[in-house]
């Protein structure tokens, strides 16, 4: 291998690594705060890409009505538990959040043109019709089992991935399809050509990471989500609901997720099933951060980028299998180094 | 006579099939200082959590008026300005002096006051030892200076009705006084307060009311000042003797 394709290789590697940076983060989050190992992160991915695909090509996007049938249900569930509490005052804002505001988004939808929008007005209407279906998930697949232990939960995102991807086959269709880039071309970078669609991805995940990082630090809601991962009996006597951190990091793992997709179609075909393999390397990342370390997880993510990147040109047929061999070390490094903690612990 | 701003009827928890709470009435009224004192394993604690909407209690809790059990999560609790500092304390461990007091103030964060600068000037007056180790990381607080965060992140909320479990527990007598103290100028503030306490006398001293509370049941309850010259009160928790049962 010269220095030239090991450049190529790098450029690939750090790109894709970025994309797991960006999951294996969200994956972190939803854990240490819900305790779910988040299955269907990478349906957020193949959701996210192929719903800017269609809209760019000037459909309408095609998980519409799935949120606001998911809508309406979340308006059912709430308001019958806002009538058990007694606080029949809510009723109004939980139906019109929940079912009115979804169909509203449609019926604005319905008329715009969308081929002819902005590149950057289509990706927010793709994400529009979305990043809402995670926290709809959250209420409806998680908030009822919430106390529930670690497998359950589990068992529970399992389920929800096995869904997620067959109602992506029903709205997306089995073809795969790629986007235009953000921005055509690319410049040459001492002895590398870079194509700019890596800039970018390689960019705005760097920006969303350091914006993750201002929100848990800054923020009251970020800093009650941290809170609610090292204490939830104490974020609980603080009024913030086990409900509220649920739903805030469900939707910020929505957006991550359904983000990423749409960073990264331009560069590789998206299938309605290619999340999983994607969500699965975040995973790994995630793991080696021992799915409690923020910055360990998204280095990780990246070695897993560059691994695989450098796996696909010297055995590109097992790329695969020396990914996910990765994490026999570094399970086998965790449970010898770290003492166990008992799920059931603090509840 | 002031207003009532929680009472219980016919309270009962239980721990799978043991019941520690049996049949358990009490009652606050605003601007007062409540305590519950009793000996270790009563049910003190458990009657606090049941309180806050913690544990699955029968019978039935009133909160300024409204029914609570089943009808009120803990966050909706904290919203109407009940605060617990519990037993436990449940700081967050990883985060700073300062984090741990503003998340004392999310609840307010959430219905719109964002005035919590304020408060945490005053938390900070109150415990000049929490202003100097602000940054600090609350799990290498000592004992002491833990409950007092404990504490000054649960006036970061600006309780309606405080219930503290054991403030004083492990404390040097000199910031003993001072908590109560604390309690006292809380109490001249128009803040209800429900104090559980080991320190029998300290706290019938400075309460209106009490409760002894024995087995999971309600022993003996009067007046503070009557309780603190009840002659089985004090040969059971007053005097140097110790802890025999008041009802055996
Ligand atoms: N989670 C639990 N499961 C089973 N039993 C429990 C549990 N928590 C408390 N108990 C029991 O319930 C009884 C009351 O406990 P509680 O903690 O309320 O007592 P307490 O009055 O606060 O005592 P102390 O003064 O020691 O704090 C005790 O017998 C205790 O062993
Ligand atoms: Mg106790």
């Amino acid at each position: 291998m010269d220095a030239a394709v090991a450049l190529l290789l790098a450029q690939d590697g750090i790109t894709n690594g970025a994309i797991y940076a960006l999951l294996s983060l969200a994956l972190v989050l939803v854990f240490a705060v819900t305790r779910v190992i988040y299955i269907p992160q990478g349906e957020f991915v193949a959701y996210g890409a192929l719903s800017m695909a269609a809209v760019n090509a000037g459909f309408l996007p095609p998980t519409m009505w799935l949120v606001v049938t998911l809508g309406i249900a979340v308006a059912i569930v709430d308001s019958v538990a806002a009538i058990r509490e007694g606080a029949k005052a809510r009723l109004p804002m939980v139906i019109f959040k929940n079912a009115v505001l979804p169909i509203l988004a449609v019926i604005v939808v319905r008329q715009l043109p969308l081929k002819d929008l902005a590149y950057v007005l289509q990706v927010l209407i793709a994400l529009a019709f979305v990043v809402p279906l995670g926290p709809q998930v959250y209420r409806l697949a998680f908030q009822p089992v919430a106390e529930a232990s670690v497998l359950l939960l589990l068992i529970v995102a399992v389920a929800v991935h096995f869904v997620m991807v067959g109602m992506g086959l029903y709205f997306f269709g089995a073809e795969g399809a790629r986007i235009p880039p953000f921005t055509d071309g690319g410049v040459t970078l001492g002895p590398a050509y870079v194509q700019y669609q890596t800039i970018w991805i390689v960019g705005i995940a760097a920006l969303l990471i350091a914006g993750l990082a201002l929100f848990f630090e800054h923020s009251i809601y970020g800093k009650a989500l941290r809170a609610t991962a090292i204490n939830r009996t104490g974020a609980r006597l603080m009024g913030i609901s086990a409900d509220l951190a649920g739903k805030l990091c469900f939707t910020l793992s929505a957006l991550v997720g359904a983000f990423s997709g749409i960073l990264i179609a331009p560069i590789t075909t998206i299938y309605y099933d290619t999340g999983f393999l994607v969500g699965l390397k975040g995973f790994v990342g995630a793991i080696i951060g021992g799915l409690v370390s923020y910055p360990l997880a998204a280095a990780g993510a990246v070695l897993v980028g560059l691994l695989e990147s450098y796996s696909s040109f010297y055995a590109s047929a097992y790329k695969e299998v020396i990914v996910f061999t990765l994490i026999i070390p570094v399970l086998l490094y965790q449970s010898l180094t770290t003492k166990h903690i008992d799920d059931e612990e603090d509840h | 006579m002031k207003p009532v701003i929680m009472e219980t009827s016919g309270l009962c928890v239980n721990y799978g099939r043991v019941e520690a709470i049996h049949n358990v009435n009490i009652r606050i009224r605003e601007g007062e200082i409540v305590t519950v004192i009793g000996p270790n394993g009563a049910g003190k604690t458990t009657l606090l959590s049941a309180l806050m909407g913690l544990l699955p209690a029968r019978g039935e809790v009133k909160y300024q008026g409204h029914s609570t059990l089943g009808a009120m999560s803990v966050d909706a609790l904290v919203a109407k300005g009940l605060v617990l500092v519990p037993e436990k304390r449940e700081l967050f461990g990883s985060m700073s002096v300062a984090d741990n007091l503003l998340l004392g103030a999310f609840a307010r964060h959430r219905r719109g006051d964002r005035d919590h600068a304020k408060t945490m000037d005053e938390v900070y007056a109150i415990f000049p030892r929490l202003a100097e180790r602000h940054k600090q990381e609350a799990g290498t607080l000592s004992g002491g200076e833990r409950q007092m965060l404990a504490m000054g992140r649960a006036l970061m909320a600006k309780p309606t009705l405080l219930m503290l479990d054991e403030p004083s527990l492990g404390l040097a007598p000199l910031i003993v006084k001072e908590i109560l103290r604390i309690v006292v100028q809380l109490k001249s503030m128009g803040v209800s307060i429900l104090l559980v306490e080991q320190n029998a006398r300290a706290a019938l001293q400075v309460a209106d009311y009490g409760y002894v509370l024995e087995n999971g049941s309600v022993a003996v309850e009067n007046e503070a000042k009557a309780l603190l010259h009840d002659p089985r009160v004090i040969e059971s928790y007053l005097g140097l003797g110790g802890s025999h049962s008041i009802a055996a």
